[in-house]
Formats: C-alpha cells, sequence, structure tokens
C-alpha cells in the first residue's frame, strides 16, 4: 500500500510571531521555519507502516514555496521515499490544497493518506475533511491510534469526552493527533541519502486548480495583552485576595 | 436566508456549547434554526426548542446518526443547505470533524474557531495559537463557520420553537462506529466550568492528580484540566489538555499548578477572567499572564490550599 503525506512549511512552534504594526500580517522576515509538527507525526506514522511491512512506498507532498523543497527534504531524511512540491506563493487555503491533493490522489492511487490535524499557523484543521469530502473517502480524524485491518483501517480517535474507536473502509482519510507517535530525528547517514531523493515539480494549475484565496484578510492584529498582576506572598494571601480583591471565590 | 445551526449533544443531553454557539448565529443576523442528529433525539430536540432566539428545530433521527461519524452526518447537512445564508456549529471535537467536510462539499471556505462577529460575512480568528488576531472576510455564497465557544455567552431559554421532522439522507456506510471510552465524572465540563485547576507535568503522576488537584476541585467545584506533558505522560487523560491543540477554555477562575506557561497552552486559557499560578520557578512564562502568582512548591501548597478553602467556606 502506498501512503501519501502532506506536509506543510510552517513557523517553527517555539517562535513567538510578531504581528505587523500596519496590520497587514505576520512578520515572517527571517523567521525559523520547520515541518508542521503534527505532519511530522505523519510521516513517522507512515514510516512505522512501512517497517512493519503495511506500506511500500511514502509520497509526501507540499504546497508552497520553493522553500517547501526543505521541508520535504526533512520528511525524505526521516524515511519517505519520494516528495513532490507543488509551487504555489503566497498563502494557499485548505479548501485549494485539498483540491490540489485531490488531484494528487487521482494520480498516485494512495490506499491512505494521513495529514496532520491542524497547522500551527493558520489553525484551521479542515484539509483532512476537506479532502476526504472531496474524493469521497472516509476520514478518521485526531487519530491517536490506527491500525490496517486487511481492507480497513481501525481508528482511535481523540473526542471531547475520550477517545472513540471508528473502523474505516479503505482508501481512507487520517489526521494525527499529539498522541499518535513520537517523530525520531533524521540521522546524519539518512540526511545525506535523502539528497538523492526524487523531488518532482508542478504547479497549482498543473492540477487544474485556482488557489486565489475565498477569504479575505482585512486585517492581522496583536490580541489584547494580559499584564502580569501580582505575587501573593502566601496560600493565606491567596486565599484572601481571591476572596475579597477578586471575588472570585 | 436562514442560518442553519448544528446541535452539540451527547445523545442524551443538548451541551452548553450549542447554546453558545447560538449567540454567535444570532450576531450573523437572520433566523436561526437548530439541527438535531442523531437516534432517538427528541427530548434534546425539545431542549433545543427552548432555547431563546430558535425559530425552529429540525430533527434528522436514524441509526445510522447515532455517533455522529463525519460521513453520513456532512451528507445531511449538505441536503438542507440550500438557500442557507450560513452554517455554524460549535468549535467541538465532532463538529470539527463534520463541518469541514460540509464546506467542502458546498465548494466554500470554513472559517474556523471564530472569536467575534463582526458583521454577516466577517469574523475575527485567531491564528498562530492566538499570538495574532484576524479580521476575515467572506466571499463564499454560504458561511461555514466554527465557533470558539469561550468567546460567546450562552444564550438564555425561553424560547418556543417549533419542532419539525427532516428525512435521514442515506448511510455513505464508508465508517463504522466500534465503540467509546468517555471519562464518566460528576465535575463540571472543562468548557463550561466557572472555575478549572489544571496541573503540569509537575505533578509527576496520575495519583498526585488524585491527591493534591482533586482536593481543591472539589472545594471550588472546579474541573480538572491538564498541560500537554501531563497528559502525553499519562498523568491526565487526553479530554483533559487545554491549548492550542486542546480545549479553550476562559472560566471565572484558572489555576495553573506546576505548569510553564509554553504558548500552546497559553492559547487556551488566556482569557480566562482570572489567572493564578502556582510554580516554584519565579521565572516561569505563565507568571507573566497571571493575576495572582504563589513561588511555591506544589506539594507544599496544595494540601495548604484545600485546608484554607475549606476554612473560606469553600
Ligand atoms: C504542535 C504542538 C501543540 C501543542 N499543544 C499544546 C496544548 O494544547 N496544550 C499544552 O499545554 N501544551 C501544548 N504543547 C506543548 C507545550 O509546548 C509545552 O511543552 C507544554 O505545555 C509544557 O507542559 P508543562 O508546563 O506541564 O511542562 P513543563 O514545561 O515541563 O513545566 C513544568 C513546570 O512545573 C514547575 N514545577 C516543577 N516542579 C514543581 C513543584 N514541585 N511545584 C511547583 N512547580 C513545579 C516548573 O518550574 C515548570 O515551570 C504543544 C506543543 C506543540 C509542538
Ligand atoms: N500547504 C500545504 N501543503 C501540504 N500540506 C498541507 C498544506 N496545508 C495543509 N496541509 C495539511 O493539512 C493539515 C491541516 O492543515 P490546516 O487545515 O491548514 O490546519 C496539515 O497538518 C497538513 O498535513
Amino acid at each position: 500500500m502506498k501512503i501519501l503525506v502532506p506536509v506543510k512549511r510552517v513557523v517553527d512552534y517555539n517562535v513567538k510571531i510578531r504581528v505587523k504594526p500596519d496590520g497587514s500580517g505576520v512578520d515572517l522576515a527571517n523567521v525559523k521555519m520547520s515541518m508542521n509538527p503534527f505532519d511530522e507525526i505523519a510521516v513517522e506514522e507512515a514510516i512505522r507502516l512501512k517497517e512493519k511491512g503495511v506500506a511500500t512506498e511514502i509520497v509526501v507532498v507540499s504546497i508552497g514555496p520553493a522553500q517547501a523543497a526543505e521541508t520535504l527534504r526533512t520528511a525524505l531524511a526521516m524515511g519517505a521515499d519520494r516528495g513532490l512540491l507543488v509551487k504555489v506563493e503566497g498563502a494557499v487555503e485548505p479548501l485549494a490544497v485539498a483540491k490540489i491533493l485531490k488531484g494528487v490522489v487521482e494520480a498516485e492511487k494512495p490506499g491512505l493518506v494521513i495529514l496532520g490535524k491542524q497547522a500551527i499557523d493558520d489553525d484551521c484543521a479542515q484539509t483532512g475533511q476537506m479532502l476526504a469530502a472531496l474524493t469521497g473517502y472516509a476520514q478518521g480524524t485526531f487519530a491517536s491510534k490506527i491500525a490496517v485491518e486487511g481492507e480497513t483501517l481501525a481508528v482511535t480517535r481523540e473526542v471531547d469526552g475520550g477517545l472513540q474507536s471508528v473502523v474505516l473502509t479503505l482508501p481512507a482519510i487520517v489526521t494525527t493527533d499529539l498522541r499518535l507517535n513520537e517523530p525520531r530525528y533524521a540521522s546524519l547517514p539518512n540526511i545525506m541519502k535523502a539528497k538523492k531523493k526524487p523531488i518532482a515539480e508542478s504547479v497549482a494549475a498543473d492540477w487544474g486548480v485556482d488557489p486565489a484565496p475565498r477569504l479575505e484578510v482585512l486585517t492581522t492584529r496583536e490580541p489584547p495583552v494580559r499584564k502580569a498582576g501580582v505575587k501573593v506572598a502566601s496560600v493565606a494571601d491567596l486565599v484572601s485576595k481571591l476572596k475579597n480583591e477578586a471575588g472570585v471565590i | 436566508m436562514t442560518i442553519l445551526l448544528i446541535a452539540e449533544h451527547d445523545g442524551t443531553v443538548l451541551k452548553d456549547a450549542t447554546a453558545k454557539a447560538l449567540s454567535a448565529a444570532l450576531r450573523i443576523g437572520g433566523d436561526v434554526e437548530v439541527l438535531v442528529a442523531g437516534h432517538g433525539v427528541a427530548a434534546i430536540a425539545a431542549q433545543a426548542a427552548h432555547l431563546a432566539g430558535v425559530s425552529k428545530v429540525l430533527v434528522a433521527d436514524a441509526a445510522h446518526l447515532a455517533h455522529g461519524l463525519a460521513e453520513p452526518l456532512a451528507a445531511l447537512i449538505v441536503s438542507l443547505a440550500a438557500g442557507r445564508s450560513a452554517i455554524v456549529a460549535p468549535a467541538t471535537a465532532s463538529a470539527k470533524n463534520v463541518l469541514p467536510r460540509v464546506a467542502a462539499l458546498l465548494d466554500v471556505m470554513q472559517i474556523s474557531e471564530i472569536s467575534a462577529v463582526v458583521g454577516p460575512d466577517t469574523f475575527e480568528r485567531p491564528i498562530y495559537a492566538g499570538n495574532a488576531v484576524q479580521v476575515v472576510r467572506s466571499k463564499d455564497p454560504i458561511k461555514v463557520v466554527t465557533v470558539r465557544t469561550a468567546a460567546f455567552p450562552a444564550a438564555p431559554q425561553g424560547g418556543a420553537a417549533a419542532i419539525e421532522n427532516v428525512a435521514a439522507t442515506a448511510d455513505p456506510a464508508l465508517s463504522r462506529f466500534v465503540g467509546e471510552e468517555l471519562s464518566v465524572s460528576d465535575r463540571p465540563e472543562l468548557t463550561s466550568a466557572k472555575a478549572i485547576i489544571s496541573g503540569g507535568r509537575a505533578l509527576q503522576s496520575r495519583e498526585n492528580f488524585t491527591t493534591y488537584i482533586e482536593p481543591v476541585a472539589d472545594k471550588l467545584g472546579a474541573a480538572i484540566g491538564a498541560s500537554r506533558a501531563a497528559v502525553d505522560a499519562g498523568y491526565a487523560p487526553n479530554d483533559w489538555q487545554v491549548g492550542q491543540t486542546g480545549k479553550v477554555v476562559a472560566p471565572e477562575l484558572y489555576l495553573a499548578v506546576g505548569i510553564s506557561g509554553a504558548i500552546q497552552h497559553l492559547a487556551g486559557m488566556k482569557d480566562s477572567k482570572v489567572i493564578v499560578a502556582i510554580n516554584k520557578d519565579e521565572e516561569a512564562p505563565i507568571f507573566q499572564v497571571a493575576d495572582y502568582g504563589l513561588v511555591a512548591d506544589l506539594f507544599v501548597a496544595l494540601p495548604e490550599l484545600a485546608a484554607k478553602l475549606g476554612e473560606a467556606g469553600k
């Protein structure tokens, strides 16, 4: 079975972003970029399925600027087999990403697509479900455990009250939650090997998709800042302040 | 033009999240019809009809809708979409699962987790773990919107809407429900609690959550939350996680204990009214957002706090 893993290049999760003072967006100049953490989990899961002999090939795909090739290289160094870079300048929305991915799915015919549950820049949490809609496949979102069982996939999902287990008909779409696995680091020899793995380039138009956004961003601003309050000297002091000053107990 | 609001329920009761998303829907403007989809959900439909501002309740009752599986539920919602100005749902795990599927089937972009309604087509939403807020305008004919419930008050009771049955669409039979493990607790739910006490990695074990966090939660009538580190380590169940990728909460009182205050955690709680932090590291970033900070060892401070709250009559 072939597995397709879409990976997004995003601002590293450790970076505290800055909003541009003129409200035109977030300042991304000279900011460290990395693979979306949930996508690392998706790549790791695909590699584990390959190590178990369930998967035969892992194709990674990224939609974004030329530098998204670096994100693909990271995935190849972890253990994916080949990459697809669909070049698009500027922000691409989940709907457009899902449409391009639908084309990729039709061309590659994977048995399983594993995406992150959420990109930590736009915090949309949409693309996997949208791809499932467009392909007509079953979806297992927020997965904390998956297992291929013949023609089906058993998925444990993280839901509001706990966990839910479902069985999906394959091919299917899965999105990863944090507890699915702990992604590996690429070893130096594998980073070297990844340099020789192929990355095929295309543009959105090759997939018949117009990536123009549907949502117009009017402004981007700082959230209201919360000021640090006071340090209390003791538990007694805390209880008295909560009771008499804040009035919350 | 009407708005379709997707009710959040657990098969037995209508969740508070529905009333909060209703507030957002009413601000968008227009008649709001609530869809209650499930199996044996007549009582839930009656609860939805009592919410003030609901113009009609639509009930789709079928065995294959019992567990909110995305494929049949999305097909049902799409069948009810024609002529609507918006489809709205609270940003719960179940709506986040189904609504993007609906949006793609309608060929529209979803607007995720809105925190304010600026106009019928214009919304505010947090991005980058809440470190920036975007104002976006949708050019799509139908707005598909999920609502950050912590940002909206619950609509009050007082309605008496008509209840109407609608036909359930066929089951695409792509997925099958196997089972669930839901935490049972007498405590309030995280997303509707007035007070929350959350524990971090510093708690060191599940037993310590019981020994140190629970007594304080009991005294405060609080829900219990956790950081990702505590959940990953197995000290707390996954549905307790507060943060960018967990639950977003805004209680009257949020008590963060042994939590450093990573931006991903702050994303889930920084809109709480009063924040208290207990941490033994006075440099911990959590103190930058805390109204009241106590630099102390939690294993000493929490038993004392439970005792003092007892004395304070709480
Ligand atoms: C993609 C992604 C998503 C994430 N989503 C979330 C999320 O939704 N929610 C979330 O919480 N995190 C999330 N994280 C993780 C986040 O970055 C932090 O790693 C996590 O919040 C740290 O948890 P913690 O504060 O419990 O642990 P630590 O950072 O280890 O902090 C422990 C704190 O306890 C204090 N301490 C230790 N012993 C004691 C004691 N005896 N008494 C008092 N204080 C003590 C220490 O001083 C320290 O400040 C996410 C990370 C990523 C990459
Ligand atoms: N531009 C992109 N290129 C590749 N994959 C993407 C892209 N955008 C989103 N994805 C995938 O979709 C997931 C969810 O993203 P989002 O819906 O934007 O929160 C990500 O974790 C990726 O797996």
